[in-house]
């Protein structure tokens, strides 16, 4: 049988299904993220793994990689970050169109990992808002896919009117992000 | 044809560098020659052109800081290689943290220009007539030398460890 999500929940009758928006936008969100890879390092190759055909992250609907910012509903920033690359970074995320989120994979990206040192960034939260971090030094597949699946539930049962709210713009005005 | 090995450029610098020349040693087999730094840039320019030595390629150009060397705090290595003759030569030239200054490679060995550059980022070497010396390496906006000894290598804004486990 083909593999299709479970309708959330509703009312449903004789030709017709009733639900909320915030449930079934977030139900289509959440099993089509295009994924935006910014992978520098070890952790970049542990998620060329995970888009292979042995762990597949089509089968969560994010085969489609997006290479453009404009068109990527997630960042997953997968390795360590130089501070020189910081301010690419952030530019990258500025780019995205909201709604988006973020996903840390490793140790580096979400704190520097064993990269304690005057020239990397200790941690992408010092840039962008962080969604999910992943830990692992690098993080097997299995794992990310757990991160994506962490987004997933996050999407699923954010409220349409989220990024809209005074907590939201508090958020990336703590960040510089207008 | 005469076979240049390490005591050959010894014979060869000590006939016409003798005043230049502050040490002489060679560990692990690797001529290493101490210079004064008013006489490097003629140096390299004769065993570069010299048509026995043909000293003819820049390895490597690094900095070095000894802060317990008073007068001597800065070094700045050359590592030298003839492709004809297959030797390697290392010069070294010890500089005054107080006076950071150098003459520049840049005329000689057109690769000393990043190297240089490199140099002047993580120590604060400035080397007189580069002709762009500037960061390469590290953040425009970096104000200090990261390798000088005086600056801790560890980043300060790192929060999730304690630092008493990690001896700072």
């Amino acid at each position: 049988m083909a593999n299709v999500v479970d309708a959330p929940d509703g009312y449903a009758g004789s030709g017709f299904f009733a639900t909320s928006f915030d449930k079934i936008i977030g139900m289509a969100r959440a099993n089509s993220i295009w994924p935006l890879p910014f992978a520098t390092s070890c952790c970049g190759i542990e998620f060329m793994a995970t888009m292979s055909p042995h762990y597949d992250l089509a089968r969560f609907g994010s085969e489609r990689l997006s290479f453009s910012p404009r068109q990527a509903d997630l960042l997953m920033v997968m390795g360590t970050i130089a501070k020189k690359m910081g301010p690419i970074v952030k530019q990258v995320y500025e780019q995205m169109a909201e709604p988006r989120w973020v996903i840390a994979v490793g140790a580096c990206a979400s704190s520097g990992g064993i990269f304690d040192t005057y020239s990397v960034l200790q941690g992408i939260d010092k840039v962008v808002p962080v969604d999910v971090y992943v830990p692992g030094c690098p993080p097997r597949p299995e794992q990310i896919i757990d991160g994506i699946c962490k987004i997933q539930e996050l999407i699923k049962n954010e409220p349409l009117r989220r990024r809209n709210s005074p907590e939201y713009q508090a958020l990336l005005e703590s960040y510089n992000i207008h | 044809m005469i076979s240049v090995d390490n005591a050959y450029i010894v014979q060869y610098l000590k006939g016409h560098f003798e005043k230049e020349i502050l040490n002489i040693e060679e560990p692990y087999g690797f001529l290493t020659i101490e210079v004064k730094k008013e006489g490097l840039i003629a140096l390299l320019v004769a065993i570069k052109n010299d048509s026995v030595l043909h000293m003819n390629f820049l390895t490597d150009l690094c900095g070095v800081h000894y802060p317990e060397s008073p007068n001597r705090e800065l070094a700045v290595v050359y590592h030298l290689h003839s492709f004809i003759n297959n030797v390697r030569l290392r010069l070294k030239v010890f500089i005054p943290a107080s006076d950071p200054q150098i003459p520049s490679a840049t005329a000689v060995f057109d690769t000393a220009n990043w190297m240089e550059r490199e140099t002047f980022d993580f120590y604060g070497i400035l080397f007189q007539g580069h002709p762009n010396l500037k960061r390469i390496l590290n953040v425009d906006d970096m104000d200090y030398h990261p390798l000088l000894k005086q600056y801790r290598l560890e980043d300060g804004t790192r929060t999730d460890k304690v630092d008493s486990f990690f001896g700072r």
